[in-house]
């Protein structure tokens, strides 16, 4: 009865640590069984949780591949020397800007951070021109955010870049003033949808998933890009690197390959994922406004680092 | 004797009370060791909170302790705490009172749906709610959730203690010219109060400890925050620095307890047959309590249900994957039953010591296998994860690992139940037993295990019950690719796919139907010995 949980250790099985959705996971592993004849045991988790995970785990760990939702956790571990190269032909295939700077990491997929607001409680004419206005006073108990959310750490990691310790700081005490906590960014969509706030800051897939699961004309709210470089409008990157520690490094480099392949983007493109594929020969899911219009701020990976800098931030500020 | 005495740790404050307990009755000390052992298990996690909490530097710890988010989370945890544990106070005894005092009408009845939220846990209670109005999001709904889904724990043992009670004192003071209220709160309501005060502790620490029904309330406190700190830094200084300060609550709590106790003993010299107590005639009231008891009711249970049965027939993203729901629903159940054996072995070599041979360091280890159902199961399942993957990299990510994880969890309530049936158990049967020739294990194997069964099925269905419905240990521990009834239920209900969440709550409760009917029939032999019927 006491069955033993480690089994599966086998040469033609994966460990896949995965803070993405469970759905899109699911469709890329079964893609990648179906085509290889490989095994995929999951984990999952959320991105700084899974990378600190790993490096608890130390040499021991089990996992092969991880994919985050965003950098920092990537970043984390390659600080760490806990991941090996990936190899070129498969980074290659993502714009340089969205890999690792020291090659330990692929880019897989992007999101957009925008702001969903309710047109019935807002009007467009009152929607902010940055991110930072949101900390105003004018916007107490109006505003949905989710700190605890991975996706937070990149936007205060943009902001610290572009704007400067100080700014960050007052505009994250505005935030932990005025701004409604929610849990994550599907509460946020809901909080939205149901009249609760005016307006949340979310990436824009949660918007789409819920658009498609109840009827686009069942939506009333809207989305609100920020654009002109604003550290609101950051082009989130969910990435994969394989494991130092991993004891299938063949396989693993194979299933990176895949993730960026046409046969893997359009995986995840067609899993009801509304993220856009890195690959530029694939298509992103219909409906999305286009990819190279979003205007994102100019910062990379290697600005957000491994996020704990803005963990700080969020900590001193009273939102951790 | 010599021998072993010389072999015993003598600290000198007590080598006199050590000479005498030996030269006495001798405790076995392969029973000693074993229960010894059994406690240091199930405090390797408080040790590993304080190892960790010592290697943070100073400065860290002042970081960490005295950081905006902390205050916040005092005020909540401490004001959500009272708030909802004098309401489930309140409530489970006003209703004790209603059903077992009264002539009100279906008496039986209401006893019975008054205790069925229990068998509904608190996170799939505010599920039901929070599916259809977000208004409960916050403190008011918190409290008002938890009060719906906790007042059974005051509930039970106070009605229970109403039923067994001998009405003499009552009678006494009545015919001294007390009036009924007065009877009630001076000399009722004192006689209730150990029963009371345990319910209320056991709210008061479920309350600490909970994070379901918190997370989907959006109110957040000591647990949740913990939570959001696995969810950014696994287990990090942050976290371990909020456990210590939920962990110092928590001994706040069973010590406020203890004080409130006091030494007052309410009980008959002999065993006499009392009558049963007079009912109080409510009157044309009868018409305000029964609806009050349907409006409870309502709420606490016909609410979650009906919610659940909604979402079952009308869910957007609800389907049937029956392949997932008959494989995870076997998997909590092979869960639940390995956890009840393991943990109900665990309890009773404690439970022998501390009953048959009651001593100071009997109580000492009985304690301590209390102290860790103050803390939180992802406090637990932190330090399991840290100690296994340091110190014992073979059970790391084992089914295993899991369910000592259970066992720790709910040992204390493997203890209450083993101890009532062991306390009922003359210890003059293993004598003569033992006078005609059986050893001690004999003895005990032969003649008290039989009738100590039912209590041993007792407990390992509490522990059955916790481990179902058990979330967040389960949801750090459970080895890749492992999915139970309760956390599928989690991935779906958290991200608001309400539908998809309803089968798995639904087979939650189903599974949890069985034992909690087992043990409504029990709980009153281990809450209420003299119970009258």
């Amino acid at each position: 009865m006491l069955a033993s949980g480690c089994g599966g250790a086998s040469s033609n099985t994966l460990t896949l640590y995965s803070a993405q959705h469970e759905q899109m996971t699911d469709a890329l592993a079964k893609t990648f069984e179906r085509k290889t004849g490989a095994t995929v045991r999951i984990r999952f988790g959320e991105d700084e949780g899974l990378a600190n995970q790993i490096v608890q785990e130390g040499s021991a760990s089990p996992a092969d591949v991880i994919l985050s939702e965003n950098t920092p956790p990537l970043e984390l571990l390659a600080e760490k020397g806990l991941l090996t190269k990936v190899d070129s032909a498969t980074l290659a295939q993502a714009p340089a800007r969205y890999d690792s700077p020291s090659g330990s990491w692929v880019g897989v997929a992007a999101r957009e951070t925008v702001l969903v607001y309710n047109p019935k409680l807002i009007s467009t004419g009152q929607l902010p021109v940055s991110i930072l206005d949101l900390a105003k006073a004018r916007w107490k108990g109006k505003l949905a955010i989710a700190p605890s959310e991975p996706d937070f750490v990149p936007i205060v990691g943009a902001v610290d870049k572009l704007d400067g310790r100080a700014a960050t700081t007052r505009w994250l005490e505005g935030f932990a003033a005025n701004a409604k906590r929610y849990n994550d960014n599907e509460g946020i969509v809901a909080a939205v949808e149901d009249d609760q706030v005016d307006a949340g800051i979310i990436n824009h897939y949660y918007w789409y998933a819920q658009a498609a699961e109840v009827g686009r004309a069942n939506v009333h709210s809207k989305l609100y890009y920020f654009g002109h470089k604003d550290p609101g409008a950051l082009v989130d990157i969910s990435g994969a690197g394989a494991l130092e520690s991993g004891n299938h490094h063949v396989l693993a480099q194979r299933f990176l390959a895949f993730l960026l392949s046409t046969e893997g983007q359009s995986a995840m493109t067609h899993s009801g994922d509304w993220e856009y594929p890195l690959n530029a020969s694939v298509a992103p899911p219909p409906g999305l406004k286009p990819f190279a219009s979003l205007e994102p701020p100019d910062v990379g990976p290697a600005d957000l680092g491994d996020g704990s800098a803005a963990l700080k931030l969020m900590q001193q500020a009273g939102l951790l | 004797m010599e021998a072993a005495r010389a072999h015993a740790p003598r600290p000198a404050w007590s080598a006199n009370r050590w000479r005498a307990r030996l030269r006495g009755r001798s405790t076995p000390l392969a029973l000693l060791a074993v229960a010894a052992a059994v406690a240091l298990l199930v405090l390797l996690p408080l040790g590993f909170l304080m190892e960790q909490a010592l290697s943070i530097g100073i400065s860290q710890v002042d970081a960490l302790v005295f950081r905006p988010l902390v205050g916040t989370l005092l005020l909540n945890t401490v004001l959500l705490v009272l708030v909802a544990t004098s309401a489930c106070t309140a409530l489970g005894v006003a209703v004790a009172w209603c059903v077992e005092r009264t002539d009100l009408p279906g008496r039986r009845a209401w006893a019975v749906l008054a205790a069925l939220p229990i068998t509904v846990p608190a996170f799939v209670t505010s599920y039901g709610w929070v599916s259809i109005t977000p208004a409960v999001q916050g403190f008011g709904g918190a409290a008002l959730i938890v009060t719906l889904a906790y007042y059974p724990l005051v509930y039970l043992p106070v009605a229970a203690v109403l039923r067994g009670m001998d009405p003499a004192l009552e009678e006494t003071a009545r015919s001294l010219g007390m009036g009924p209220w007065r009877t009630f709160l001076r000399v009722t309501l004192p006689q209730t109060r150990l029963a009371l005060l345990g319910g209320a502790l056991l709210v008061a620490v479920h309350l600490l400890s909970e994070f379901g029904a918190f997370a989907m309330l959006r109110f957040q406190t000591f647990t949740t925050a913990i939570y959001d700190e696995y969810r950014l830094s696994f287990d990090g200084p942050a976290a371990s620095m909020l456990a210590t300060v939920l962990v110092l609550l928590c001994l706040v709590l069973l010590l406020a307890e203890l004080a409130a106790r006091g030494r007052a003993r309410y009980a008959r010299v002999d065993t006499g047959a009392p009558r049963p107590p007079a009912r109080a005639q409510l009157g044309r009231t009868r018409w305000l309590a029964g609806g009050g008891l349907a409006l409870l009711s309502g709420l606490a249970l016909g609410l979650p249900l009906v919610t659940l049965v909604y979402w079952l027939l009308h869910g957007g993203s609800t389907s049937f994957p029956v392949a997932t729901l008959l494989s995870t629903a076997g998997t909590s159940l092979k869960l639940g039953l390995g956890a009840a054996i393991l943990t109900t072995l665990l309890a009773l070599p404690v439970s022998i010591l501390t009953v048959r041979y009651p001593s100071r360091i009997a109580t000492v280890l009985e304690r301590a296998a209390y102290l860790p159902y103050a803390l939180p199961g992802i406090v637990i399942a932190l330090s399991l994860i840290v100690a296994s993957v340091h110190y014992l990299p073979t059970i790391y990510d084992t089914t295993q690992l899991l369910i000592v994880a259970y066992a720790i969890l709910s040992l204390p309530l493997a203890l209450v139940a083993t101890r009532a049936a062991l306390a009922q158990a003359p210890p003059v049967h293993e004598e003569i037993a033992r006078s005609l020739g059986c050893s001690p294990l004999q003895a005990l194997v032969r003649v008290t295990l039989p009738r100590i069964l039912p209590g041993l099925g007792a407990a390992a269905a509490l522990v059955f019950l916790a481990t179902v419905t058990e979330l967040t240990a389960t949801l750090l521990l459970a080895p890749i690719g492992t999915q139970t009834l309760a956390t599928q239920f989690w991935a779906d209900a958290s991200t608001r796919a309400f539908g998809a969440a309803a089968p798995y709550a639904g087979l939650m409760v189903a599974i949890s139907a069985f034992p909690t009917y087992l043990l409504t029939r029990r709980l009153g032999a281990i809450l209420g010995p003299r119970e009258a019927r």
